[in-house]
């Protein structure tokens, strides 16, 4: 019998098997589960009714983040149910308004998963959580009330691709980028799990790793995992003493392809817009085309992080956004926006004509906070460009990293990042 | 259970996404004006056109992306069943929580014209193009998830446990 992958080895544990195949149904409990806000939108296809029993209270967490502050009478009367049952139930964890941020950040940040553990939501960016080896997934909503109630959910087994990842990112190449030239190259990973290894992986900082774990849900992919290395030990020892096991892949564990990507040869990518897979370009062919702009968004569970909004604040540090131009930044969350109130971040970016928004979902899903009109032009580091996804579906969303977002931001156009970095590089080399 | 049979639509497209399927900005529209954006930006005016029993015929993971409750649009405006290539993994979950018929069935979209009567047996995997008596076979439903279906739903089945 084949060996097991990572993903799999999380499934026949939670599922009482010592062994699970590609193709099997598995019913499994699971250690965490998510319900944002939207869960609870008062509507027939959402919550419909109150919960009266459920049978793990303390694995569920309850947070707030596509709708915050709310926005209508609908999402605050959401966000009412929410508390009730959270207090009532007595969940495991509310994250409310201003005492949390967007789910996957939150997860990450205060690993309420730990590496080997089974994570569920109803958000279908949760596959986040494999930076942490966390095997996670996005379910439906119908799914995570069951889970809620009974404790339970079923998974059918997926095969497995694997990325071998050799090399280190070079300067001014992040998580994003990455992503990208996957989206590029090898394209929709539909109905597998996709693992990452190698070298690559392990030299990559923990940011660029969680953006590429996030991203991966747009190849289509279900569990998205990676290896619990030193860095990610540290990180969990930075948060919690508590234990965990770890999964690794057997080495003779089978994949349905194994691919090898040098991470020093990918240089900044932009995907066009309407799609993601197979519809990426260079950043500076693009650039070329100098693609006029109306909004600029860093953000999402994504591209929410610190490290976006450094590279954001030190690129329009001292100068303006375009004239024409809405840059937004929406930090992914309540301790990233503290963060970078400390360091500047928010200052630099707010001097410069900026508007830093709360920790949100925001304009990532088109619900609130830059939400865009027909016909206008958005560049964003959020999680998808598909047409209509961030409001009129006559508007058209061009995608990169953050750094690639901020640079256009200031130059009216989707601009290749490379020269206001090296003059960042020079600057900083100059002391 | 018996096949679920009806006329078709055919969306042909691969990798159309629940933003299409379910548009964010149709959230707070009244119903009528939310089923109307309905797949309205890969084929405009079909929501409109739509009757009760017809069946959805659809290309390469069809419902890809979010996890909004996007099934529930496609029961909205009469869709008996939907019969594709491939299904987005989450949407496939949706489809049975929300109690759409759902069978992937490759090679569907060569076998159908629109307009078609074709049905599908989620039980035994079975398609039939009854116009042209083309059969293919696709993945049978296991029993846990055709009970959801039959029951009305995971909501349904909540309730009648207590859970709700």
């Amino acid at each position: 019998m084949a060996g097991l992958t990572m993903a799999h080895k999380v499934l026949a544990a939670r599922s009482g098997r010592d062994h699970v195949r590609p193709g099997q149904l598995v019913v499994t409990d699971v250690d965490l589960i998510v319900m944002a806000d939207t869960v609870f939108n008062p509507t027939a296809d959402r919550m419909p009714t109150d919960l009266l029993r459920v049978s793990h209270p303390e694995r569920v967490v309850v947070l707030m983040d596509h709708a915050v502050p709310a926005p209508s009478i609908k999402a605050a009367t959401a966000h009412r149910r929410a508390r009730e049952h959270a207090e009532r139930l007595g969940f495991r964890r509310l994250a409310d308004v201003g005492k949390g941020g967007i789910e996957h950040q939150l997860i990450f940040e205060e690993c309420l998963a730990l590496p080997g553990q089974l994570v569920a939501s109803n958000d279908s960016h949760t596959s986040a959580a494999g930076v942490l080896n966390c095997a996670a997934r996005g379910l439906g909503m119908a799914d995570i009330i069951q889970l809620v109630c009974t404790g339970k959910t079923w998974y059918k087994v997926s095969p497995t691709v694997r990325f071998h990842l050799t090399g280190a990112l070079p300067f001014g190449v992040y998580g994003k980028d990455v992503f990208l030239h996957l989206a590029e190259v090898f394209g929709s990973q539909e109905g597998h799990d996709v693992e990452f290894a190698g070298p690559g992986i392990e030299a990559m900082p923990l940011d660029d790793r969680a953006t590429l774990a996030t991203m991966c849900t747009e190849l289509n992919a279900n569990f998205v995992m990676m290896p619990a290395d030193r860095l990610v030990r540290e990180h969990v020892a930075s948060v919690t003493g508590a234990p965990y096991e770890p999964v690794v892949s057997d080495p003779d564990a089978e994949y349905a392809a194994e691919h090898t990507v040098d991470l020093s040869a990918i240089r900044p990518r932009i995907a066009l817009p309407d799609a993601m897979n197979g519809n990426v370009r260079s950043a500076d062919e693009v650039a070329g085309q100098r693609v006029r702009i109306d909004q600029a968004f860093i953000g999402s569970c994504a591209n929410g992080k610190l490290s976006d909004l450094r590279i954001a604040a030190e690129i329009v540090r001292g100068r303006r956004v375009a004239d024409g131009v809405r840059l937004i930044v929406t930090p992914g969350s309540q301790s990233i926006y503290l963060d970078a109130v400390r360091l500047g971040y928010i200052e630099a970016l707010a001097s410069a004509g900026a508007l830093v928004t709360n920790s949100t979902c925001g304009a990532c899903a088109g619900g609130h906070l830059g939400v865009l009109a027909p016909g206008e032009v958005c560049i964003t580091s959020s999680t998808r460009n598909f047409k209509g996804r961030m409001g009129s579906a006559d508007a058209r969303i061009y995608m990169g990293s953050s750094a690639t977002v901020a640079a256009s931001a200031l130059e009216g156009c989707i601009t290749d990042p490379m020269p206001y970095l090296r003059e960042l590089q020079n600057r900083e080399a100059a002391g | 259970m018996t096949a679920v049979a009806g006329r078709s639509w055919v969306i042909a497209d691969s990798y159309v996404n629940t933003d299409a399927i379910m548009p964010h900005a149709g959230y707070d529209l009244p119903p009528k004006e939310q089923e109307a954006m309905v797949l309205a930006t890969v084929r405009p005016g079909w929501a409109t056109r739509v009757g009760p029993g017809d069946l959805l015929v659809a290309g390469r993971a069809f419902g890809t992306g979010s996890s909004r409750p996007a099934p529930t649009m496609l029961r909205r405006l009469g869709i008996a069943a939907l019969v594709a290539e491939s299904v987005g993994e989450i949407f496939f979950r949706n489809c049975v929580s929300y109690a759409l018929p759902v069978l992937e069935c490759p090679g569907v979209l060569a076998a159908v014209t629109e307009g078609d009567v074709v049905a599908v047996d989620i039980e035994t995997g079975g398609f039939e193009n009854r116009s042209t008596g083309v059969r293919l076979s696709g993945e049978p439903m296991p029993a846990m998830l055709r009970e959801t279906i039959a029951a009305g739903g995971t909501h349904a089945l909540l309730r009648a446990e207590g859970y709700m």
